[in-house]
């Protein structure tokens, strides 16, 4: 019952929509008359959301757009391992909202949305101002579940044992952590359960860390407490650690003496099936859950993620309010910040469409993730996505990983190309 | 499936970014339903459709080449480079003549169709800028 991409080629040449704007030429804006301008809002200025405020105006620049995000200036997630490991400062991964302000002219507004009204089409902001919108799209990220761990909660995370699962002062204080630790100490890695941002992150930590402990304090060791039996590209991690950091990194599934009960952070023990085990540094990665405001607008399911049409990213709970990134639910695509801004895109080509009163275009989707074992060591992830009577599905046949007799030049490359990678993606995103 | 929203043109207001504090703008619109219709083969490809379609695809490339494929690192610029050269290049990663680290895993996931949009795509951006 999958509609193919072949039939979605027939789509297009069946010409569904009628008068067909090509999303090139934006001249001809039928919008426009009567002195109306259509009016997006996007929250969120993350790579989905910075990604669909950027690509809405490039797109269609008659449209208006207004990003509302918070923080001035944006930290990313991927690359932050890199600076625990010493190889980035946090300058690198920090990018302001200067571009989309001046060179696509985009309207950013450093505020928190309190709430939203889908119905009437408003949001409100803390600071007191109500704003409309055509379409709204909302890009919250993800929060934590931090009750999901006795002994665990924001104030511990904030304190002593960070999650460093979203960029920032939680960062700086773990680099801090690996820093002022003893030679000899273990660094306990804890990871949730799937689904959580960025799959195979906790492991390009567990790595990076490895990387910095060896160099500084070769007597420490980094435990991976999981909450998992398997976990993304094990088998190349795998080898890469047993080949940069023999004995260095141990891993311990769920059922392996990997399942967190519980957490002192008095006496910096997790507690596990196998005992209580003492860590110099603990980072805990708890389970998550979509942003806050995607539950305070009733855009979450039932597990608290938000269910979304495939195709245009627009909330099956909330017509007219779309969501992206981390926080929806998009089928074989992980929760990674190259997925999100490949959404935003697609989000951003489905809204000027809709704004037309046309269908949104079929979509394609793609997600490239790489991953840091050590410096001149580089493995990847790559999936390509399309929209199917069952959701998004990666298309049979494509993506997949690193091959796993990759040589060390194919290795020392992808390394290169991870940071070629960041440099532009952050340029396609903020830039 | 949605239903259709009312149109309320009149209330719609023009909204010009930076200007609209403290005002309340009322939304209006008609979202189209977000599913695809069953797909009706014609005979002729709508060119409009086709560019739409190859601007779609393309999209995917800027994550890692840059907007508009052109590159501010080590990755190579797609901007700059005929449909001939472009379209050659990625069917060569997709057969595996050519060898990549992750362009192989990337092309195997588009048809020889989508990689001639891609191509064109980004071989008209280039003539079109220069």
């Amino acid at each position: 019952m999958s509609i193919s991409r072949r039939d979605f080629n027939k789509l297009l040449v069946s010409g569904v929509a009628g008068s067909a704007f090509g999303l090139f030429g934006m001249s001809g804006n039928t919008f426009a008359a009567g002195g109306s301008k259509k009016h997006v809002v996007v929250v969120g200025g993350g790579f989905g959301g910075a990604a669909t405020a950027k690509y809405l105006r490039k797109l269609d620049p008659s449209i208006s757009v207004t990003l509302i995000e918070q923080k001035l200036s944006y930290i990313t997630c991927p690359f932050s391992n890199w600076v625990l490991g010493g190889l980035k400062t946090m300058k690198d991964i920090t990018h302001t909202y200067t571009a989309l302000r001046t060179k696509h002219g985009v309207n950013v507004i450093a505020d928190r949305v309190v709430s939203i009204d889908a119905a009437k089409g408003t949001l409100k902001l803390a600071g007191g101002r109500v704003i409309g919108y055509d379409r709204l799209v909302v890009s919250p990220g993800i929060d934590f579940k931090y009750d999901a761990i006795p002994g665990y909660s924001q104030k511990i995370a904030e304190s002593k044992i960070p999650h460093a699962w979203q960029a920032g002062p939680q960062t700086v204080l773990l680099h801090r952590q690996l820093q002022t630790m003893k030679n000899g100490g273990a660094v306990l890695i804890c990871p949730p359960d799937n689904p959580f941002r960025c799959p195979p992150g906790p492991y390009e930590r567990a790595s990076l860390v490895a990387h910095y402990l060896k160099k500084h304090k070769p007597k420490s060791k980094v435990i991976i407490l999981d909450a998992k039996e398997k976990f993304s590209k094990q088998g190349l991690f795998t080898k890469g650690w047993e080949r940069l950091y023999p004995g260095m990194i141990e891993w311990h599934s769920s059922t392996g003496g990997g399942k967190v009960l519980g957490v002192d952070a008095k006496a910096m023990t997790v507690e596990t099936d196998f005992g209580a085990i003492k860590g110099a540094v603990i980072n805990i990665i708890p389970p998550q859950k979509a942003g806050k405001i995607a539950f305070d607008a009733g855009l979450t399911n039932e597990k608290g993620w938000c269910p979304v049409h495939p195709a245009s990213f627009e909330s099956t709970l909330h017509k007219g309010v779309h969501v992206i990134g981390d926080a929806c639910i998009a089928g074989a695509m992980p929760k990674s910040g190259f997925a999100a801004s490949s959404q935003g895109k697609v989000a951003a080509a489905a809204i000027i469409n809709m704004l037309r009163g046309q269908e949104p275009a079929p979509p394609s989707l793609v997600n490239t993730c790489y991953s840091l074992i050590g410096p001149e060591y580089g493995i990847s992830v790559a999936g390509v996505y399309e929209f199917a009577a069952t959701g998004i599905i990666e298309i049979p046949g494509s993506g997949g990983l690193t091959p796993a007799d990759a040589s060390d030049d194919q290795l020392a490359q992808e390394a290169m190309f991870a940071e070629g990678w960041y440099t532009n993606i952050s340029k396609d995103i903020w830039g | 499936m949605l239903p259709k929203k009312n149109v309320m043109l009149g209330l719609v207001f023009t909204v010009v970014p930076l200007f609209h504090a403290g005002s309340t703008v009322m939304a209006a619109d008609a979202p189209a339903p977000a599913t695809v219709a069953a797909p009706a083969p014609t005979p002729a490809m709508d060119p409009a459709k086709m560019r739409e379609r190859g601007q779609i695809l393309a999209l995917s490339c800027s994550g890692c080449h840059g907007t508009d494929g052109k590159s501010s690192s080590i990755m190579p610029s797609i901007y700059g480079k005929t449909t001939g050269y472009i379209e050659s290049a990625l069917l060569d990663f997709k057969s595996g003549a050519r060898m990549s680290t992750v362009m192989g895993r990337h092309a195997k996931g588009y048809t020889p169709e989508e990689i001639h949009l891609i191509a064109e795509y980004f071989g008209n951006l280039s003539k079109k800028k220069n």
